[in-house]
């Protein structure tokens, strides 16, 4: 592999020459597949003239309903990415043995697995439940839009841009050949001399600026945008879940921007905070970055388990068991999510007082997720489950989900974290909390809240391929990490002497291929569910017969999301609202004021992935050329105070009379609902 | 450039057309300066002249006023009070302060209990590598 | 919250128009943004708190530091938050002029403290203690600096803002601006507490 042994520096180019283009023919291959691919796409765009349409009706919008569906269109691209880079992994482990390289170098083998990690968490988990919280929330508590609507489309577009300048590292240069956290002294001037390093801090900058401020968005909405009547006991869990993410992005995002800025003047400007001389400290980096890392775990998997809750709670036709304990459950966690970080590092050699403390905050956080399991059992019992894809993803979610939590606290006695640590153990543990409790919580949800968000079902047979695939494959690719873990094998290994692991490298390759046919099958099932809608279509707006406000409006929602202002008198006020009758409020519509679109956050962010890849490549001329660039918009912005505008109230009389018509052709009465 | 459109249903309509924010007073200002101007002029004069015999009492002291001196600028420059913005602020005021306060004492404790565990035969300091 | 009522406990829907005021949820959101940036300013602190004492056999913060131009800087960013307390006062009488004038005394105090900063930092860079020196050196420049460059863009945002107030007078939106910048700038004030006290009163000790 070249990396180019003394790095010249153009003025015009920086560190940019031929010499960045990889020489690996699997790059190539994959270059000339998404050059094909790419160009077909854009091809496709002009021809049906469809770019004006995007840039209009998506692109600029301000609109949270259509952010929310972009952020799970970009979580969804970047999934096929990141599994990628596992099957390639999973392949190299087993051809790996008996003296074979395999087929990666080393140098492209650690590129890969630090993209993986990178790209599953920062541009796959968060950008899927970002859209989520950014759909969903405004329509579970009644309102309009999100508090600050430009900021939402302008931090979409930041996740946008840390993830093209993580895909660019693919064919430009190198991606960072450090694992996911990027720990110095390896990820220091010293031992990453090139780019990858650069790609991953300023790709995770980006991006992060995006995320930190659309939680602070979503945590005024949910602050201060509530229906009348709804307080805070009053919310459903899923908004709860979604304040304690948004609060721990606020209070965890701050923590990754400024470590990551030290590793930057590290590496830029040569001070010494991470490295091993002239004082610096390399474990102060793991240290901080975990204290970001730990909390980072649960903005993942807190959104879910509020998903989780809803379903189970439609499915079963019940009210939620323990919606108080519920609550307390999350609040719990997000405090203890700070209490816990050294876990992570019990291995560092701090010593018996700091380990046993971090041991036991580690067993004690898993007492209020334990409590939510028995919550969702105790709804779930006696009462009358539909077994529809939602509920299937939910109830494969316990059982694998408490599995991953067990081998967790195993992991929190500091005596066995020793023999484990770093192993293939931890792997498998990661990933079955990951896969089995946010990726399933992400399916459960989509295939719940599709029918919303365009009018139609998803086709159940093959969501039904998918779901078996995928949880079978989960148990066959990650039990046998367990197994190899306690063998002894560590992670991040690219050749095997021992030829008796090479067994369990295949099973495990096996149920990565199944998986690979579950999500074939996901794609297949939104195909044919496109090709299907009429037949799925669902005009009744409420299609599992939901509990919660955004079932209250139609299917998708029109653009002011409620045309009167919804209010609630306890919990399920949706529920609530069937059972007295008012489901449809009658009264003069009113104008509606609404925000407008714009491009400036497009511009901002391209802006700041100009500057990023500037800052990269040492183009000292563009970056800077950029950030002012993004400073000037960014003001000139605000000299703009015409904002919003008036959906005036015959567009709204038209929209809802067509919605009476189309409720009027429905089967007549809703099924009958009882009390609870 | 944060602006706001939202324009929607709200719980606080009793707020009516209140921000929920106290801009302060004249004499508010001007007692929250004169204290800051003692409480910073303290400190500053201790430290110039030397403290006291013991440095632990000086920095215990100047930390003090320190303390002493943030609550002020917190109550009378951005009059935070239990009640604007339905205590929305004071919470998220006391979590930001639990959250820092768990993460400056736990990195000096999780670093020290690392740097006590190293090799103690090396005198870190006094080479000039690493401490 | 879980009792089970039999008749409708009242309407769903509010169908009445209602006045809402723009810009309701502007100032908590901005407070919880300054409580996201404290929160990053707390890493800056517990580097210093952490590697302040590591200063690779080279200069110490009492060969390096002057009281007397620090206890200066802070008079200059004390000064500049009591003048920014007295333009938030002539806006609330809608003063235009007054706001200005007061919002131009604070510009002023923001860049002598910025300058004397400069002073500092390139003085102590000319000594040989630049940020490379020790991680000692390191943490304090990152410190300081960041809580430079913050006043730096503050400034910028308070030019700006004097433009807009001088364009389109004390409106609705230019007041939540003011609002917005005045915490900032206050808030930055409270962090320069914590940064004489730990950095330099506590290094000269």
């Amino acid at each position: 592999m070249a990396i180019p042994s003394d790095i010249e520096t153009t003025f015009l180019f920086g560190r940019l020459n031929l010499h960045a283009i990889p020489a690996d023919p699997i790059v190539w291959v994959t270059f000339v597949f998404v050059a094909i691919g790419g160009a077909g796409l854009l091809w496709l765009l002009t021809k049906y003239k469809w770019w004006g349409y995007l840039w209009t009706e998506w692109f600029t919008s301000v609109d949270h309903k259509k952010i929310g569906i972009m952020y799970i269109v970009l979580a969804l691209i970047m999934f096929v990415r990141g599994f990628a880079d596992a099957i390639m992994m999973r392949l190299q482990q087993v051809l790996a043995f008996n003296g074979s390289e395999g087929y990666l170098n080393a140098h492209h083998y650690d590129q890969i697995f630090t993209a993986h990690g990178v790209i599953m968490i920062f541009f796959v988990a968060m950008p899927f439940v970002t859209g989520l919280m950014n759909y969903i929330v405004p329509l579970q508590i009644g309102a309009r839009d999100v508090s600050f609507p430009f900021l939402n489309n302008f931090s979409f577009w930041m996740t946008v841009g840390g993830a093209s300048l993580t895909m660019v590292s693919l064919f430009i240069g190198e991606f960072a050949q450090t694992g996911w956290l990027a720990f110095p002294p390896l990820s220091g001037i010293g031992y990453s001399p090139y780019v990858g390093v650069d790609y991953y801090i300023w790709g995770l900058q980006v991006a992060g600026v995006g995320t930190t401020l659309s939680g602070i968005n979503l945590l005024v909405t949910i602050i201060k945008m509530r229906a009348p009547g709804m307080t805070m006991m009053r919310m459903p869990v899923f908004t709860w879940t979604a304040l304690c993410t948004n609060i721990l992005i606020v209070a965890s995002f701050p923590v990754l921007t400024a470590t990551l800025v030290l590793l930057t003047l590290d590496r830029y400007l040569g001070t010494n905070f991470f490295t091993n001389d002239l004082g610096g400290n390399p474990m102060m980096y793991i240290n901080l970055i975990w204290i970001w890392g730990h909390p980072e775990v649960y903005i993942l998997i807190l959104p879910l388990f509020g998903v989780f809750s809803e379903i189970t709670a439609t499915f079963t036709g019940k009210r939620l068991f323990g919606y108080t304990s519920m609550v307390y459950a999350t609040v719990c966690i997000t405090v203890l999510s700070y209490l816990v970080w050294l876990h992570h590092f019990f291995t560092m050699g701090s010593g018996a007082s700091v380990n046993s403390f971090f041991g036991i905050t580690t067993m004690i956080i898993s007492i209020p997720t334990g409590a939510k399991i028995f919550n969702w059992l105790f709804t779930m019992y006696r009462g009358r489950i539909r077994f529809e894809l939602p509920m299937m993803w939910t109830v494969a979610f316990m059982l694998t989900f408490v599995l991953g939590g067990m081998t967790g606290v195993l992991l929190a006695v500091p005596p066995a974290d020793f023999v484990v640590h770093n192993s293939l153990f931890l792997v498998a543990h990661f990933h079955n909390v990951i896969i089995g409790g946010v990726l399933f919580g992400c399916f459960a949800a989509v295939n719940y809240w599709w029918p919303k968000a365009f009018g139609f079902k998803l086709d159940p047979f093959w969501g039904k391929v998918s779901f078996w695939f995928w949880v079978v494959g989960f148990w066959v690719a990650f039990m046998p990490l367990y197994l190899l873990g306690l063998m002894g094998v560590t992670r991040r290994v690219r050749v095997f002497d021992d030829p008796s692991l090479q067994i369990w490298f295949i099973i495990a390759a096996i149920g990565a291929v199944m998986i690979a046919i579950g999500i074939a099958a996901m794609f297949l099932q939104f195909y044919v569910s496109i090709r299907n809608r009429e037949k799925l279509r669902d005009d009744s707006g409420d299609p599992w017969e939901g509990r919660t406000l955004e079932w209250a409006t139609s299917s998708p929602p029109p653009d002011y999301n409620f045309a009167f202002t919804p209010v609630s008198h306890g919990l399920d006020t949706w529920w609530d609202m069937k059972r007295f009758g008012q489901t449809r409020p009658r009264a003069t519509y009113i104008p509606i004021h609404m925000p407008k679109s714009t491009g400036t956050g497009v511009i901002i962010s391209a802006l700041c992935t100009i500057c990023g890849f500037a800052l990269i490549w040492y183009i000292w001329w563009l970056a800077i050329l950029s950030f002012v660039g993004v400073v000037a918009v960014a003001i000139a912005h605000t000299f703009n105070y015409d904002r919003d505008f008036h959906i005036p109230a015959d567009v709204v009389k038209t929209t809802e009379d067509e919605r009476d018509r189309v409720l009027a052709t429905l089967p007549a009465a809703q099924p009958a609902i009882q009390g609870v | 450039m944060a602006q706001q459109h939202g324009h929607t249903a709200h719980h606080d309509d009793a707020h009516g057309h209140d921000d929920g924010h106290d801009h302060g007073s004249f004499k508010s200002y001007m007692t929250g300066f004169v204290l800051s101007v003692i409480l910073t002029a303290i400190p500053f004069a201790l430290v110039m002249s030397g403290g006291f015999e013991s440095r632990l009492w000086t920095a215990l002291v100047v930390v003090a006023f320190a303390a002493a001196q943030v609550f002020v600028h917190m109550v009378y420059f951005l009059h935070m009070n239990t009640s604007s913005e339905e205590g929305w602020t004071m919470l998220s005021l006391i979590f930001t302060v639990i959250v820092v306060v768990i993460m400056l004492a736990g990195s000096l404790w999780v670093m020290y209990h690392l740097n006590t565990n190293m090799m103690p035969q090396m005198n870190h300091e006094a080479l000039g590598i690493g401490s | 919250m879980s009792q089970v009522h039999t008749t409708a406990p009242g309407d769903f829907w509010e169908t009445e128009p209602h006045h809402h005021e723009d810009g309701a949820s502007t100032s908590v959101g901005f407070w919880i943004y300054l409580m996201s940036d404290c929160l990053m300013f707390a890493v800056l602190f517990a580097c210093f708190g952490v590697l302040g004492g590591s200063y690779a056999a080279g200069p110490g913060p009492q060969d390096l530091f002057d009281l007397n131009l620090i206890a200066l800087n802070t008079a200059f960013l004390l000064i500049s938050s009591i003048t920014f307390g007295f333009a938030m006062l002539r806006m609330m009488l809608n003063d235009q002029r007054g706001t200005l004038i007061w919002l131009f005394i604070t510009l002023l105090f923001g860049l002598a403290f910025l300058a004397v900063e400069i002073y500092e930092f390139h003085h102590l860079i000319h000594v040989g203690a630049g940020p490379q020196r020790s991680a000692f050196l390191s943490s304090f420049f990152a410190l300081v600096g960041t809580h430079g460059l913050h006043v730096a863009f503050g400034s910028i945002w308070l030019v700006t803002l004097m433009v807009q107030v001088s364009q389109r007078g004390l409106i609705p939106a230019n007041r939540r601006r003011l609002m917005c910048l005045s915490m900032f700038w206050h808030f930055l004030d409270v962090i320069w507490i914590g940064v004489f006290t730990f950095v330099y009163l506590l290094g000269m000790i």
